[in-house]
């Protein structure tokens, strides 16, 4: 077991390593100069020569690559281009409200899913599976922007339940959680359907409705509990999709996390801030594959470690 | 892309500026507008930086203005310069010499009395290039730059402190634009010991002279502006409170507005949601619409085959409708016909440039030796409406038999592609376009048309270089005396329309501001469009809630 996660550990630092390496070079090779956005259009060449050697970008890619790496490992993710910030700051302050839309949308998606999941395994077949099964994948494909505004539109300009946008209570996280969170419950829902299928074939279930158990005990108390382990195992790699969902969901709902502040870096070509929260999602990412691998076989018994 | 200043007045503006003139500042405020009140305005992207020395885009350049003062600044709602920081200011018969008498008992908003030392410490800072400003250029005409620039020196030699309320400039030729420099945010003053206490985080801590003081900032949710209740300007500003809400698509803001949550949208009214406003007369009625200074252009590569023909460039410039391309954009621009926009002094009201003629242009393109046109790239920036507009100039081109493939990217790499010699063949300038920093026909053409620009890295698109105009130029600039202030425009009308017989250019059209707000706003509509404020003039704004 510790051999396993050492190895793990190894690997995920390696995968970093290659993320930051990959997006670095990305960068480079980028065809706009982050110098020049920085010294503005009256800029003589002098100026922007000047600028060139303060932020060391005059150096070979190795070079920069290797202070990146060294101011890396203290702590440090550089001073934004364009806003002039430390980039661990603007990320500190922003991670706070991904974390949170990241907690709602886990429940939504767990929520959404879960039930669409269950009624239609035990609905098998039946007009309401189908029925069930076209919206998982209505919500697997619908474009979240879409979404977002969909939503935003009916319930928050149309019906006032919950604010336009923004931050600060309960009320803002509904909508943007339930965007990301229907996404995920389309995949939630399949993979419910599919484990509980599964389970309800199983001896043991048999021999329950042979014992004469009521419908709701065999379903809940025996079905449900074997069949939802697998699927929250997901949880984890979840992650991947949802640090790209963030992006999106964020700058249509105005939430202050960190995708916005991609989005925005990306379009201004802030190369530190760019690298900052790439870095920041490989690793969440990262992190929650080992975690769900970690965890699974105690979940599921029949997965073992390697 | 960066800031916008537009002009309606040079002429009394040159008149201020020039010759042995003196000026006193005016400082009446309407008395009987009441003080208080608090309003919400919302932007889409974070705000950058509130120093003045760095912040240099259209959001965060009314901030600062806001918060600090220069020596000189503009008539709220127009281009007319006046004496701000400064009571007024003398100018040698040379032109080379500048001499400032500041106001006294201006405070900064830490309770400091505000002298010339400050002055001057402001300009050695913006100037030294440890400093970053991408503003430092604009101070090249003052006398020790070039060593400040190179590092030899930590102080302008040109600048002196005469006593604690006298500051005197020497320059190295006769600068006709001095004034405006004294009044852009650049040259805006700030206390030496609050940057040191902040080193570079002083642009999230900014301390200034302003209307406005900092009284909350969360980064990436909201900045908060209180009253600075010892402005000096008794009367202003109006407004106990701003607040800006940051991080809001300009889609939702619309949407917030129409509930009533805010009051003026950042960003201005979405182009998907334009025409559903301004055809509901309620909502119609609460838009202002003001002219910039601001020209989109195409540009064509001068130095690459076939646009190193002038009849292939002229055939491009008589092939395109205009007309249609403003109308896509929902009557948004006016047509243009030339660099200069109309508001700018120096705009040629007699010239006619070229007109929309398909049979002609063929034929020049004939001409040229391309019967059947040729095959070429178009880059454009990939943000709505710019890849519409590039569509339609495409499809303008192919009457004439030019095939332009339409290369749609990110701002930074279509700047990078036109600062590349070898870059872009024809670049569609939307979304980056010139906005002048100032309202003076040079500031159009250095960067962007003259030969300084047309260098790696450089604006010059076109790659477009004519000695003999930048000679033309220099001289035009050197004009100090008043009484040939119309001369000197006439010398740069004559400039802009030798470039467009050499057409380096096709001038497409000059946008419009369309600013909407909330039924509660009071003031004069130009408050609105305030060419030196986007998207309104904080300071002199009022609420009628409150009145």
């Amino acid at each position: 077991m510790i051999a396993y996660v050492g190895r793990r550990l190894i690997q995920s630092l390696l995968i970093l390593l290659g993320v930051s390496l990959i997006t670095f070079a990305l960068l480079y090779l980028l065809p706009a100069d982050p110098v020049r956005q920085i010294a503005g259009r009256s800029a003589t060449p002098e100026t922007v020569e000047n600028i060139r050697r303060q932020l060391g970008l005059d150096q070979p890619f190795i070079v920069q690559y290797w202070h990146y790496l060294t101011r890396l490992l203290g702590g440090d993710l550089g001073r934004s281009y364009i806003q002039r910030s430390e980039v661990t700051e603007l990320i500190v302050s922003r991670l706070p409200a991904s974390l949170l839309l990241m907690v709602g949308a886990i429940l939504c998606e767990l929520a959404i899913g879960l039930t669409m999941g269950l009624i239609a395994a035990v609905k098998r077949g039946s007009a309401t599976d189908q029925t069930l099964m076209v919206a998982s994948f209505v919500g697997v494909s619908a474009p979240q922007f879409v979404v977002g505004l969909l939503l935003l539109y009916v319930f928050a300009v149309r019906l006032g339940w919950f604010p336009i946008g923004g931050y600060g209570s309960w009320r803002h996280l509904v909508l943007p959680s339930l965007t990301m969170g229907i996404l995920g419950a389309g995949w939630y829902a399949r993979m419910m359907r599919s484990s509980m299928i599964d389970v309800l074939r199983q001896d043991y279930m048999r021999t329950a409705r042979a014992k004469g158990l009521a419908r709701g005990a065999i379903l809940f108390r025996h079905a449900l509990p074997n069949a939802i382990l697998p699927v929250v195992a997901m949880i984890g790699i979840d992650i991947g999709i949802f640090m790209g969902g963030i992006v999106v969901v964020e700058s249509v709902f105005g939430w202050p996390g960190i995708g916005q502040l991609a989005w925005q870096a990306i379009q201004r070509v802030d190369i530190p801030i760019i690298m900052g929260v790439t870095l920041v999602s490989a690793f969440a990412i990262v992190l929650g594959n080992l975690l769900a691998d970690i965890i699974a076989p105690f979940i599921d018994p029949r997965i073992k470690l390697r | 892309m960066r800031r916008f200043l537009a002009s309606t007045v040079a002429a009394s503006a040159l008149a201020l500026m020039l010759g042995m003139a003196s000026a006193r500042a005016d400082d009446t405020v309407d008395p009987t507008i009441k003080q208080g009140g608090a309003i919400t305005i919302t932007y889409k992207d974070d705000v950058a930086t509130l120093d003045p020395a760095i912040g240099y885009d259209w959001q965060n350049w009314s901030m600062i203005k806001s918060l600090f003062d220069g020596l000189m600044d503009y008539e709220p709602g127009t281009t007319k310069l006046k004496p701000d920081l400064a009571e007024s200011y003398e100018i040698s018969p040379d032109g080379k010499t500048f001499t400032f008498k500041l106001r006294h008992g201006v405070k900064f908003h830490n309770g400091r009395e505000m002298t010339a030392d400050d002055v001057k410490y402001s300009l050695d800072r913006v100037t030294n290039p440890k400093t970053q400003s991408p503003g430092a250029g604009f101070f090249g005409s003052i006398k020790g730059h070039d060593d400040v620039a190179a590092g030899k020196a930590d102080s302008l030699s040109g600048v002196t402190v005469v006593d604690p309320y006298t500051i005197k400039f020497e320059l190295t030729r006769p600068d006709a634009t001095f004034l405006h420099v004294m009044a852009i945010n650049f040259s805006h003053v700030v206390p030496k010991e609050e940057v040191e206490k902040y080193g570079a985080d002083f642009g999230k801590h900014p301390v200034g002279t302003g209307a406005f003081k900092l009284a909350e900032w969360t980064l990436g949710q909201r900045i908060v502006f209180e009253r600075n209740p010892d402005y000096w300007h008794k009367g202003l500003p109006h407004l106990d409170k701003i607040t800006f809400e940051i991080g809001q698509e300009p889609i939702v803001a619309l949407l917030r507005l129409q509930k009533g949550e805010i009051d003026v949208p950042g960003d201005g009214i979405p182009p998907a949601k334009f025409q559903e406003v301004m055809n509901d007369p309620e909502q119609k009625a609460r838009v202002v619409v003001g002219g910039q200074l601001h020209t989109g252009y195409i540009t064509m590569n001068t130095t690459m085959a076939p646009f190193d023909n002038v009849k292939v460039r002229q055939a491009v410039n008589m092939a395109i409708n205009k007309d249609r391309i403003v109308q896509m954009i929902n009557n948004r621009a006016v047509p243009a016909n030339q660099p200069l926009p109309p508001s700018m002094p120096g705009y040629d009201k007699a010239f006619k440039g070229y007109p929309y003629d398909v049979a002609k242009a063929k034929a020049l393109l004939a001409e040229a030796g391309h019967p059947d046109g040729f095959e070429t790239q178009l880059f454009a920036m990939n943000t709505d409406p710019n890849p519409r507009i590039a569509q339609a100039i495409q499809q303008d081109l192919a009457a004439i038999g030019i095939k332009a493939s339409i290369q749609s990217l990110a701002q930074a790499n279509v700047i990078a592609a036109g600062g590349d010699k070898a870059g872009a063949p024809m670049i569609w300038s939307g979304g980056m376009a010139w906005i002048a920093d100032f309202p003076d026909p040079s500031n159009f053409y250095g960067p962007i048309l003259g030969c300084a620009g047309a260098v790696p890295g450089g604006w010059n698109w076109s790659w477009y270089c004519n000695k003999d105009l930048d000679a033309k130029a220099a001289e035009a600039d050197s004009v100090v005396d008043p009484a040939k202030s119309g001369e000197r425009e006439k010398m740069w009308s004559a400039i802009y329309d030798k470039i467009m017989e050499d057409a380096p250019w096709a001038p497409v059209f000059n946008e419009q501001r369309f600013t909407l707000k909330s039924a509660r706003m009071g003031g004069a509509d130009n408050l609105y469009v305030d060419p030196v404020h986007i998207p309104i003039n904080y300071d002199n704004v009022y609420v009628k809630d409150v009145q």
